[in-house]
């Protein structure tokens, strides 16, 4: 909560010194998520399904009274789709989306670890070519020999603009 | 520590006066207009009422006539706040029995000056 | 001590603006024939706080002006001064330039200092117009002089003080003002027993001492006066320069009195300094209460005014929510079977308060009806002399409560009504005449209960719509096919169509560019909807229905495979089996069945919603739930009915979006979230 007025802008600025990331994998691609925008981990429940979204869009929890959408960051980026066992984690994020915060939960295959990351280490993302949308990726890391995409967390959240971008995902 | 009963239909005013008295440590109790003071007058002995003057229902001047009538506010210090042209209000307060008043408008510390004044 | 006086702002602009609110209204009421004494004593006293707020918390822009409608306002309470028209115009436009003052002091914005002036203006003229303004000038002019009289220091002064009898008996302790003095200087008391009486005599309540008081220091005689000041009316006392043994007076002996008075200025000594503190503490105290209220936003805290015993209310129900708590955890401390009794004992008790507490809770958010209310008796005074039009507006049921936001929201849909109701409803008085109703036309604003609904009519005793001429204005605007068959409800509707004017000409009054139908909108979204009757030539009536609160419905929860939905309550109008051969397909349109007399259609939820899970697809196997929303029916097909609940209503908008066909989310009993259904939404996306 306490970092809930940093917008994409002092994400930037943060990453000018360093930062710290966390880092999960979906399917055989690891990924990370500045841990400031990180509110909690938890494992997958059952949702309450919404009628006639994105299937990427699982449903809505409650979180400790507030209904939280989650979603499926595999099937958001592509990535099949990966049945859900008690090992399958929900980071539930935050960030400021048109003036107002917001939380949502995505279901990822594993979290792995917190990585420190300098800015001089970060590149920018490279054409991925129609396979992986660029959009939500703010740069690469190598870790450990392996490559870590950075996701911008306010993109991710605004859903309304996704849908209209998608409305072929319709089902 | 004595205890205040402190009497204005205005909530703001109100609570400007419980809470600056709160502050040094009175006990205060609010009442929004004669009736009301009246009642908790006579449900409870207070050291000290501070009342404005111009309230509905029972106004500052017949609340302390009727509390002066009272045997326990015989003697009770009775305050109220008035506005500087109200000279005739103070005259009609003394009349009633008011120990003193406060000239409105004040701030917190004089209201504890002349709180301390009556209360020692 | 310092205190941060910002912090009762907040307070004082509620108040203020409902005080504003009150000595409107009181103007608005006032009869000149006769004029009724305790409405001038309302108007009064909701100036005369303002005064003393804003002079307390330091705006004294607001204090001086208000100061001026208080004095005109105080002759019209003495009897002083006849009240007119044109007096009860300034002072309510004096009201509307005091509420923007406070308005502009909330937003931190700068006061309009020109419109300020100008409304002073005409309040001092109306105040130098009669009336017997004379009294007070005088009174503070003598004051002054009182003062300016005042002799001045002396290096001592000898007080001759013999209280009367009563002097207790105010309050007045003589030990008090001996403290007092005290502190001014070296005091030196003598008491006097001469007027004592015998002891049988005695009256313990009665003072009969008195005393002789010497005080030697560099005291003003004004600063011993003030000390007196309570007592004046109620002692005898003397107060001289003191005399040395030669009886000269020493002062005079020493120094003259100018030099002291000097001395005493350039250097206080902490007598003097003492006496000038309250005048000090003004000075150092304004800035400070003006920077804060700047550092400090005030702007709409949300916050809401809630009657004390609302407080107490919930205060006990808590408690008693303890007691059942701590007794449920000594039961399931060593829990054994035969304690099963106690345990279900508990746990219903647990249910009784968790459920008062929740209504108690709802409670402290509702308002009564009359803060939307109050606005009108001046917007119709002032739009019905605008028109040339007399009427009477009558409110009904103002202490009606209804949700906070309700109230709110409510505010602006019935200010357009009431404007249509005066501007097309009620005709011109010679009009009115000729028809043979009474010259004053009237406008009745009714609020009341029913069910879980507040019920909220506009009705005016005007000309009423003329079905023929909507009708026709509907197919001119293409709204309606020439030969469509109307009923008389559908055709009254006709006026919520977007698009849709009846209005001959625009004026200023109505012609505002919002319709009808944005009004319909906005009752809509508070989850109401709104009704129109009327009879030609006899007038209108508007009824609005709206829940009580947005917070909370009574929801029907149903089964669809194996999700769970909520249909609010109140939308359901029956449930009934039905048989394939009672359905009727209408190509290209879908199904739809005959109840009654009238054609529903059939909206399969499962199918509307793609319910992976639903079992039941064929209509005899499950129940169709006619629902109504915003005065569209449909057939809801589900699998099942399950329990009726309270549910509180959550937004999925604050974190996720908008989804058609459902207006909410609740949280069930198991901690799992249930969609809230939207009967109009649901009927549009099984018309996609």
């Amino acid at each position: 909560m306490a970092e809930d007025t940093t917008n994409t802008q002092t994400e930037d600025k943060k990453l000018d010194n360093s930062s710290q990331f966390l880092s999960f994998s979906l399917g055989d691609e690891e990924y990370g998520i500045d841990i400031l925008r990180v509110q909690e981990i938890r494992s997958w429940e059952p949702v309450s399904r919404i009628p006639n979204v994105p299937k990427y869009e699982k449903g809505v929890v409650n979180l400790r009274g507030a209904i939280v959408p989650i979603i499926d960051l595999r099937e958001r980026f592509g990535l099949g789709h990966a049945e859900y066992n008690p090992l399958t984690v929900v980071v539930i994020l935050q960030a400021k989306v048109e003036a107002t915060n917001r939380t949502m939960g995505v279901v990822v295959d594993a979290v792995s670890d917190v990585v420190d990351v300098e800015l001089s280490r970060i590149q920018n993302a490279p054409n991925f070519g129609a396979k992986v949308s660029t959009e939500f990726i703010n740069g690469l890391v190598s870790v450990n020999e392996r490559m870590v995409m950075l996701l911008d967390v306010a993109k991710l959240l605004q859903l309304e603009k996704l849908h209209e971008d998608h409305q072929d995902q319709y089902h | 520590m004595a205890s205040i009963l402190a009497v204005d239909d205005s909530a703001s005013m109100r609570q400007m006066v419980s809470f600056t008295l709160k502050g040094e440590g009175y006990s205060v109790v609010e009442a929004v207009d004669g009736v009301d003071a009246l009642n908790k007058a006579k449900g409870q002995k207070f050291d000290c009422v501070v009342t404005d003057v111009n309230m509905p229902n029972k106004d500052g001047i017949s609340l302390i006539k009727e509390l002066r009538q009272l045997p326990e506010y015989k003697f009770t210090p009775m305050l109220m706040l008035t506005t500087e042209s109200g000279m005739d209000k103070k005259q009609e307060g003394k009349a009633a029995g008011a120990t003193g008043w406060i000239v409105k408008p004040f701030n917190p510390d004089q209201l504890l000056k002349t709180i301390k004044k009556v209360l020692g | 001590m310092s205190i941060d006086m910002a912090q009762f702002h907040q307070v004082f602009f509620e108040e203020s603006f409902e005080g504003l609110d009150a000595m409107e209204s009181g103007l608005l009421n006032l009869d000149m024939g006769d004029v009724d004494d305790e409405v001038i004593n309302t108007i009064f006293r909701a100036a005369h706080s303002i005064k003393g707020g804003s002079g307390t918390f330091g705006f004294t822009a607001v204090s001086d002006f208000t100061h001026v409608m208080e004095t005109l306002l105080d002759e019209m309470r003495d009897g002083r001064r006849q009240v007119t028209q044109a007096a009860v115009n300034v002072l309510l436009g004096s009201v509307d330039c005091l509420r923007e003052m406070l308005t502009a002091i909330q937003d931190d914005s700068d006061i309009d200092v020109e419109t300020v002036s100008e409304h002073q203006q005409a309040l001092e003229k109306e105040l130098a117009q009669g009336g017997g303004a004379l009294a007070q000038p005088v009174e503070v002019a003598a004051e002054v002089v009182e003062e300016s009289v005042d002799p001045g220091a002396s290096p001592g002064w000898e007080i001759a003080f013999s209280p009367h009898l009563g002097m207790l008996r105010t309050g007045n302790d003589p030990v008090r003002i001996f403290r007092e003095l005290s502190e001014l200087g070296d005091l030196e008391v003598t008491v006097d027993f001469r007027g004592m009486p015998s002891l049988n005599e005695i009256e313990p309540e009665d003072c009969h001492l008195s005393w002789k008081l010497i005080l030697k220091g560099d005291v003003q005689e004004s600063e011993i006066n003030d000390i007196f000041d309570w007592v004046e009316d109620e002692c005898d006392m003397a107060i001289s320069p003191l005399r040395d043994e030669n009886g000269d007076y020493i002062e005079a002996q020493a120094i003259d009195v100018e030099p002291v008075v000097e001395a005493v200025k350039q250097q206080p000594t902490p007598v003097a300094a003492k006496a000038d503190a309250p005048t000090d503490v003004n000075k150092t105290t304004k800035p400070t209460v003006k920077s804060d209220s700047k550092s400090k936003d005030n702007k709409s805290s949300g916050s809401i005014r809630v009657d004390t015993s609302k407080i107490d209310t919930l205060i006990n129900m808590v408690g008693e929510l303890v007691i059942t708590q701590s007794m449920l955890s000594l039961v399931g401390e060593h829990f054994e079977i035969n304690k099963l009794d106690q345990l279900k004992n508990g746990l219903s008790q647990l249910e009784r308060h968790t459920r008062e507490l929740q209504e108690s809770v709802m409670n402290i958010r509702m308002l009564p009806i009359s803060f939307v209310f109050s606005r009108f008796p001046r917007l119709v005074h002032d739009l019905s002399t605008k028109l040339g039009k007399k009427i009477d507006l009558k409110l009904v049921g103002e202490q009606t409560e209804v949700d906070k936001t309700v109230v709110e929201l409510l505010s602006d849909p019935l200010v357009h009504l009431v404007r249509n109701s005066l501007d097309h409803g009620i005709e011109m008085p010679a009009e009115r005449l000729a028809a043979g109703k009474p010259e004053n036309g009237t406008v009745i604003l009714e609020a009341y209960h029913r069910g879980g609904n507040i019920v909220i009519e506009v009705v005016d005793d005007g000309k009423g719509l003329d079905k023929e001429k909507l009708r026709a204005k509907a197919i001119e605007k293409g709204l309606i096919e020439e030969d469509a068959i109307l009923t008389d409800k559908q055709t009254y509707e006709l006026i919520f169509m977007p698009g849709f004017s009846t209005a001959e000409q625009l004026t200023d009054v109505s012609g505002r560019g919002v319709g009808m139908d944005v009004v319909r909108r906005n009752i809509q979204t508070l989850g109401g909807n709104i009704e129109i009757i009327s009879e030609l030539g006899k007038g209108s009536t508007i009824s609005i229905h709206l829940p009580l609160t947005l917070a909370i419905l009574d929801g029907q929860s149903i089964a669809v495979g194996d999700e769970r939905f909520i249909v609010p309550l109140g939308s359901i109008i029956e449930s009934l089996n039905i048989t394939d051969d009672q359905v009727n397909k209408v190509a290209g349109k879908g199904e739809t069945f005959l109840l009654r007399d009238e054609y529903l259609p059939i909206v399969r939820m499962h199918e509307i919603f793609q319910v992976e899970s639903a079992q039941r697809t064929n209509l005899m196997d499950g129940l169709v739930v006619v629902v109504e929303g915003q005065g569209v029916r449909c057939g809801l097909f589900v699998d099942d009915l399950l329990g009726q609940q309270q549910v509180v209503i959550k937004s999925l908008e604050a974190n996720y979006r908008k989804v058609e066909g459902v207006s909410g989310a609740t949280i069930l009993g198991d901690g799992s979230v249930a969609l809230i259904l939207d009967i109009p939404g649901l009927v549009r996306l099984s018309n996609q």
